[in-house]
This record gives structure tokens, sequence and C-alpha cells, in this order.
């Protein structure tokens, strides 16, 4: 028992005192740290519901991709087909049941077909594998089935494009430090600590972005009339709430040529507006159009809606221009973000958000800290009350504890959440049980007669064994918390995880020391306990 | 300087005597519970039924029926409004999910919402807002119900291989039975059930564990050293032995809870008055359910030695 070497005891401090250190930059302000250079200085990040800010959890609209997919490919092989020489007659070409299907007019031609189409099954990716299966019924009608690993493929190209494209927008929101992760198949997390706005945050993400520009239909129309051919009716807001518009299906030119968008005023004016600049073969179309069109109207559509539909008063030849559309600042700025950032190749819908005010969150952390404060205190009179100087022993334990595992917590890179002051408070509770089951055992073993160093060995020794067991299970729940919790349930878990680990160390080992160094000095006949 | 002991020495209570009381009185109390939760159900939060809860904050408490007829205008289903906090300064606004399901439609009630009520309101300032689509809820429940089984499982096998298996079962029952007990408390008083509520729950298992594994493992010992003492005896001995240390851990953990409780703000009051709960219900297991089954259990000091077998009850490895 009192055989405890001083290298032991200088490695026990030592150890503690690094890991104390570690908790250092954590409470010192940005401005400090940042000073330290390549001074390493881990912190603890704050969840978003201490910093405040938004989580936001999206889904890809997997179908959609599908479909429109079958939609391009159909459109692809009719260009195929109609330039082929010599001419391949078809017909009754339809895209139900999610099938490319047509018939050959000519059954002659069907090797000549499977020709052409062979070039249009592909191989997805580096399998090898075909994206779609070529089926003929009849000797003329040709099917195409999408395969399952030609659509895996398209989904997963398109998430990481959409991932990035997500990280481009939300980065030139210009907010700290925002994590994008993708989730399984179809899932973006987005988390954005300290946003003032979840709104604005949403309805960039909302966009999928697709710049369209279409010539108007002149002709006469009544809603729920009849739509000339190639031409479409469309949605216009700035007309009013159901207002509509007739134009032509063909897009004269698309936003897939734009180099810069930027939210801009118009001369002479207080109005946002939208500045584009296109790319030189982009500009070159557009000075083109606006030439030919010079007197006609143009509809601007974003995302099947139109924005603006100006008459082309003259020739636009410089590759720029501006849409205008009753915006406001933040809805102008909007739009040039999600026009410049590119558009989305899959729809993203928010299925989950959790957003905290930045009030919220600092009145948090000062109710969490005071908590805390007040729970060290508590705890710490009523050991020293009912323990005496075994109490106070325990209380050095403690303090030590929560230095510890913040240390610890930023070592990790870990996260502060509100559950996660709660853990620490929590861990203040049940470090001390530690020392209670120690400290009892000490006051059974006094009772039972045992001498001051016998009783004090035993209960280290008998009360150690309990301490690993009652850790181990409280470990389990703190473990399962962790693989399935999500967010706030996660943060508190990896508190409560540290805390065992740590509480364990700072309540047998460290407290042990004290005693032992204490007894060895004293040689005690009696103890207060 | 005298110090304070709360139980005093040699305490020698005859906990087991009422153990058939305890076991008719637990057993109402699980069917209260379990009938309670069937029938009024959990105050369930956004996050497992999915749809949308908006805190607003306000300079000056705000007139709930004004506030309620503000939303009630926009026809977005049933509003349902809380004060949050003390001070009536902050109130939550709870909607069902929007009917629509295209992707602008919870975003569009979010922003009507919070239109109506900053124009009615001019000094409503934006606190926090939680949107939870039908099928998320859905996979949080599972994850939910998952993590506390799992916890249940794992902790009954490690009690298995520790101790026998005798351990195993009664502390499972007595995990059951604080579950039961925080559920029902739960439906009883209508306190929203949330995500941070089932962390809460798993940490209460974890609690009630602790609490049984030090009582367990005195039981364990006492068993050794008193191979001719008759369970009951054993039981009551280690009951007794460990109860400062129950009592001094239970009132720890409650003062720091409590000043959680009262300083900690109103966002985790649900998740420590979970807590509290846990802490009296599972230092009650401990006694009364797990312990006590041990001896319904036929659990018993070392056969070899011992002079009075009881009929029928099985061996023990």
């Amino acid at each position: 028992m009192q055989d405890f070497p001083r290298w032991k005891v200088i490695s026990i401090l030592g150890f503690l005192a690094c890991l104390m250190a570690l908790a250092i930059p954590s409470f010192l302000p940005d401005s400090i740290t940042d000073r330290w250079g390549g001074f390493p200085h881990p912190k603890v990040n704050l969840g978003l519901d201490l910093a405040g800010g938004s989580y936001l959890l999206l889904e890809a609209d997997t179908n959609e991709l599908v479909k429109n997919r079958l939609e391009a490919k159909r459109e692809e092989i009719l260009n195929d087909i109609n330039t082929a020489t010599p001419p391949i007659q078809i017909g009754d070409i339809s895209t139900d049941g999610g099938k490319l299907s047509f018939l050959l007019r000519d059954v002659r031609q069907l090797d000549a077909t499977r020709e052409l189409l062979n070039k249009q099954i592909g191989g997805a990716g580096m399998t090898g594998q075909r994206d779609w299966d070529l089926s003929v019924i009849d000797g003329q009608r040709i099917v195409m089935t999408p395969t399952q690993a030609g659509i895996t493929q398209a989904v997963n190209t398109a998430m990481s494009t959409a991932t990035d494209v997500v990280r481009t927008r939300i980065d030139k929101l210009g907010t700290k430090e925002p994590t994008i992760v993708r989730q399984g198949t179809d899932r973006i997390v987005v988390q954005v600590p300290g946003l003032k706005d979840p709104k604005a945050l949403k309805d960039l993400l909302g966009k999928t972005a697709k710049l369209e520009f279409k010539m108007v239909d002149d002709t006469p129309y009544v809603a729920g009339g009849i739509v000339p051919a190639g031409s479409q009716v469309l949605p216009y807001p700035e007309g009013g709430p159901q207002a509509k518009i007739l134009v032509k299906r063909q897009a004269i030119l698309t936003g897939d040529q734009l180099v810069s968008a930027s939210q801009g005023f118009k001369p002479d004016s207080t109005e946002a507006i939208v500045n584009f600049a296109f790319n030189a073969e982009g500009g070159r179309k557009f000075a083109r159009i606006t030439q030919d069109y010079t007197g006609k109207a143009f509809a601007v559509i974003v995302d099947g809606q139109v924005i603006s539909a100006p008459r082309i008063n003259t020739p636009i030849l410089g590759g720029s221009g501006y849409i205008e559309g009753r915006f406001t600042v933040q809805s102008a700025n909007n739009l040039a973000i999600a026009l410049s950032s590119g558009k989305l190749p899959i729809t993203l819908k928010v299925i989950e958000e959790h957003s905290v005010g930045a009030d919220l969150g600092a009145d948090s952390i000062h109710a969490g800290i005071l908590a805390s404060c007040i729970a060290v205190a508590l705890v710490v009179v009523f050991m020293i009350v009912t323990y005496g100087r075994f109490g106070f022993y325990a209380d050095y334990a403690v303090v030590i504890n929560v230095v510890v595992i913040m240390g610890v917590l930023a070592l990790l890179n870990g996260t502060l959440t509100l559950p996660g002051i709660a853990g620490f408070v929590l861990t203040i509770g049940t470090a001390v049980d530690a020392n209670v089951l120690i400290n009892e055992r000490i006051r059974e073993e006094r009772r039972r007669g045992r001498s001051v160093i016998q009783s004090v060995e035993l209960g280290y020794k008998e009360a150690s064994r309990t301490i690993f067991e009652a850790n181990a299970t409280h470990a389990i729940s703190g473990l399962i918390m962790l693989l399935l919790g999500s967010g706030p349930v996660k943060g508190f878990a990896v508190v409560l995880l540290i805390g065992i680990v740590t509480s364990v160390f700072t309540a047998v080992t460290f407290t042990r020391m004290l005693v032992v160094l204490w007894i060895r000095k004293n040689r005690p006949t009696e103890i207060n306990i | 300087m005298r110090l304070l002991k709360l139980v005093p020495d040699n305490t020698n209570l005859p906990f087991v005597s009422l153990r058939k009381w305890a076991f008719g009185l637990t057993l109402l109390l699980s069917i209260a519970a379990l009938g309670l939760v069937l029938a009024r159900g959990l105050n369930l939060g956004v996050d497992f039924v999915g749809g949308l809860m908006i805190e607003e904050k306000f300079d000056t408490p705000p007139s709930l029926d004004t506030l309620r007829s503000t939303v009630d205008r926009l026809n977005l289903g049933e509003v349902r409004l809380q004060a949050v906090g003390t001070d009536g300064k902050t109130i939550s606004i709870k909607l069902p999910p929007p009917p629509s399901t295209d992707d602008g439609a919870t975003n569009r009630v979010v922003a009507q919402v919070q239109a109506a009520v900053t124009k009615a309101f001019p000094d409503a300032k934006f606190s926090k807002q939680d949107v939870v689509g039908g099928k998320v809820s859905n996979e949080l429940i599972g994850k939910g119900v998952l993590a506390v089984v799992l916890a249940v499982i794992g902790i009954g096998l490690f009690a298995v291989l520790r101790f026998e298996w005798q351990f195993g079962v009664s502390t499972v029952v007595a995990i059951v039975h604080d579950v039961l007990m925080t559920l029902g408390f739960f439906a009883l008083t209508r306190f929203e059930f949330d995500l941070n509520i089932v962390a809460a729950v798993l940490t209460i298992i974890g609690y009630s564990i602790n609490d049984k594994i030090v009582i367990d493992d005195r039981i364990r010992e006492n068993m050794r050293r008193y191979r001719k003492m008759d369970m009951a005896g054993i039981v009551d001995l280690s009951v007794n032995e460990t109860l400062p240390r129950t009592v001094m851990t239970s009132v720890t953990i409650l003062l720091a809870l409590f000043a959680l409780l009262i300083f900690g703000g109103y966002v985790l009051r649900g998740f420590t008055a979970a807590m509290i709960l846990g802490i009296f219900v599972g230092t009650y297991s401990s006694i009364y359910v797990s312990s006590s089954l041990l001896i319904s259990l036929g659990l018993r000091p070392d056969p070899k030695v011992d002079d009075a077998p009881a009929a029928g009850t099985p061996k023990v490895g």
C-alpha cells in the first residue's frame, strides 16, 4: 500500500497536467489562440444548439433523376435516329413504365438500329456493366430498360456533383466552418454554425437553379385554352399569383454557359437585379439571338418559373446582361449565388431541420455553465461534510476530472452540445460515486476493527472491482448512444464516455496517491472518515 | 469535526420481509404505467411524429390567444402553443407536417408562420426551429427503440457473463421496470417526449445498472463469506451494507441534477426531470426488483456447504 514510488507520482501528476493543459485553448478566445500560429491548440467545438446555427438533412429525389435520365435518353436517341443515313423510320415512342420503347416502321432496319443503339447503352463506370438493357419484342418493338447498375452510377455521380454545388453555395454565404457531408446513397447533411437566417439557406439549397431563355409566344392565349403546338404555359409570378405566360418549348439558351452571376442594381435605380455573364460561346449565341429577335420578348426562366419577360430593345453583344424581376437585395443575391454555383443535377428536399438562434445558444451556454458551477459547488461541500479529508481528496479529483474531460474532448476534436453539458453535470455526480464506494468501504473496514492502513488498502482494493463493473455497464449504454444517437444525443454520449474513463483514473488512481502520500507522511493511527 | 452520516452505522432495515408487498406494488405500478402509455400515449415531440416546431422569443410575454388566432388564420392544421421557460417570453408553436409533399411546402409554412407572427408581434425574435419529415421521424423512432433494446440486452449479457444467470435476469427485469416507469411518468405528465428523453432513458438505464451492480457485487461477496446464511439474510445484509453508498451517491447526483433543473435553462428541463425520476426509480428497483428477485430465482450460496437446500431450486453454476 505505502509502496508508491516517486516515478509513479510524477507520471500521474504529469499525465493529468498534460490532459488539463489541453483544455486551456478552449477557454481562450480565438483572437489569442490565432496568434499561436503553428503551435497546436485543440479546441472544443460548440454544437449548433450552443453556437446557434442550422442543421439540415437533405434528401435527393432519385425518382425524378431516373425520369429525367429517361427523357434525356429519349432525346438523344431521337436525335441519333433522325440524323442517321439512311433515315430510320420509327413511331409510337414512349417512356411509360420506366422504359424507353419505340416501334420500327421497317423491320429490315432492325440491324442498323441495333448498331446505332449499341453506342447508347454504354458501360456503367469501371465495372463495365451496361447502363441500359436492350431487347426486341416481335422483331420490331425496341425496348431499352435502365439497369440498376446504371441508375446507381447516375445517382452517385449526381450526388457528388450536388454535394459540391451545395458546398459552393454555402461557402458563398460566407459563414464560418460549415460542414457538408454526404450520408448514405441519397442524403447530404449540412451544418452551418452561427447562421442568422435559416430561411435564406433553405431557399438557396432548394433551388435547382436551372436557367433557361425561351422566346415568348405572342399568340393570343386565354387561361385553360388550347396551347399552340411547340409552346408551353409557365407560371409567371410577377404578373400576379396565378399568372401564366405562353412561351416556346424550345430553349434558345441555357445557363450551362454562364461564367458568373452577381447581385447588382439597375442603372440609376435602387432596384436589385442579377448581373450575369456568358462564356465566349454563350456570349456569341446570346448576341446572335438578340440580333435575330430584336423587338420580341423573351422569358428568363429559373426552375420552370418565368422570372421576367423583357423585350429585346437592342442586340446585346458583350455576352452579359441582367435579370430583373422585383427582387429584394437578398433574393437577388440568392439567385446570383445559385446561378453561379451551377445547377443542381438532382432536386434536394429538406427532410429534417434543426435551427437555433444565436441568442438562445448564448443563453444555453450561460445556463449550462452556471448549472455546472453550482453542481460542482454543492457536490464539493457535500463530500467534505461527509468524508472530511477523504471528501476533500475526492473533490480534488472531481474538479481535475472536469478539466480533463474538456482536454480530452478538445484532443478528440469533439463537439460540446447542450446535452453534453448535462453529461458534464451528471459525470460530476457519478464520478464521486467511485470515491463514495471507496470511502464507505473504508468506514466499514474501520468498524470491523481493521487498522487505518489495512482499511484504506482494503477499501481501495475491494471497491475497485465494483467500480470497474459498474462503469463497464455504464459504458455499454454510453456506447450504444454514441452509435445510434443523432446530433445532441451523440454529444451527450461522448462526454459521458470520456467521463467514465477519466473519472476512474482521477477517482481511484489519483485519490489513492493523495491518500497514500498523506498516510506515509503522517502515519495516522486514527482517521476521521 | 464530526462528519455527516446520512445512514447510521449498523443500520439493519428488514427490506426482504417487505418483498411480497413490494412485488405487488411494483406489479400494480408497472401495469398502471403500461396502461397509461397505451391508453393516453406519449406527448411525442417533433422528432418522433414529424411536423414543425417554431420557437419565438418576445420582449414581453405575448397574449397566447392572440398568437393562437394569428396562426390559426393561416389554416395550417392544429396549432399547439406552449410557453417554455419561466418568464413566459418564449413560446413554442407546433404544427403538423403540411399535407403537400412538394419540397418547399414545409419551408413555406415556416415562413408563413414567422411572417404572420412578426406582423402581429413586432417584438418577436427567432429562437429555434425544428422541422422533421415523416420518413425521418420513423427512422428516429426505430433507432431510439433499437438503442434502448440493445442497451438492455447488452447490459443483461454483461451481468450474465460477470455473475450468475440469475443476476442477468433480475437486472433485465429491473431495467424494464425502470423504462416502463419513466414512460408512464411521461404519459401521465404529458411532458414532451423527444430525442433528448431517449438519451435520458439510456442514462437512467446506465445509472440504474450501476446501482444494481454495486449491490449484486456485495451479494456475491457475502455469498462466499457467509455460506450458511439463507439468501434472504444475505440480500438484507448486502442491501444494508451498501445502503450508505446508495444514499450518498443518489444524494450527490440529485444535488447535481437539481442544479441543472433549476439553473440549466428550459431546453434541458424534460431531460433533467426524467433523470431525477430515474434516480428514484432505479434505486427502488435495485432493492425491490433485482435484489429481491434473486431470491425468487433460486440463487443461494454454494450448495456444497449449504446444509438446508430447498427442494426444487435450480443448481447454481
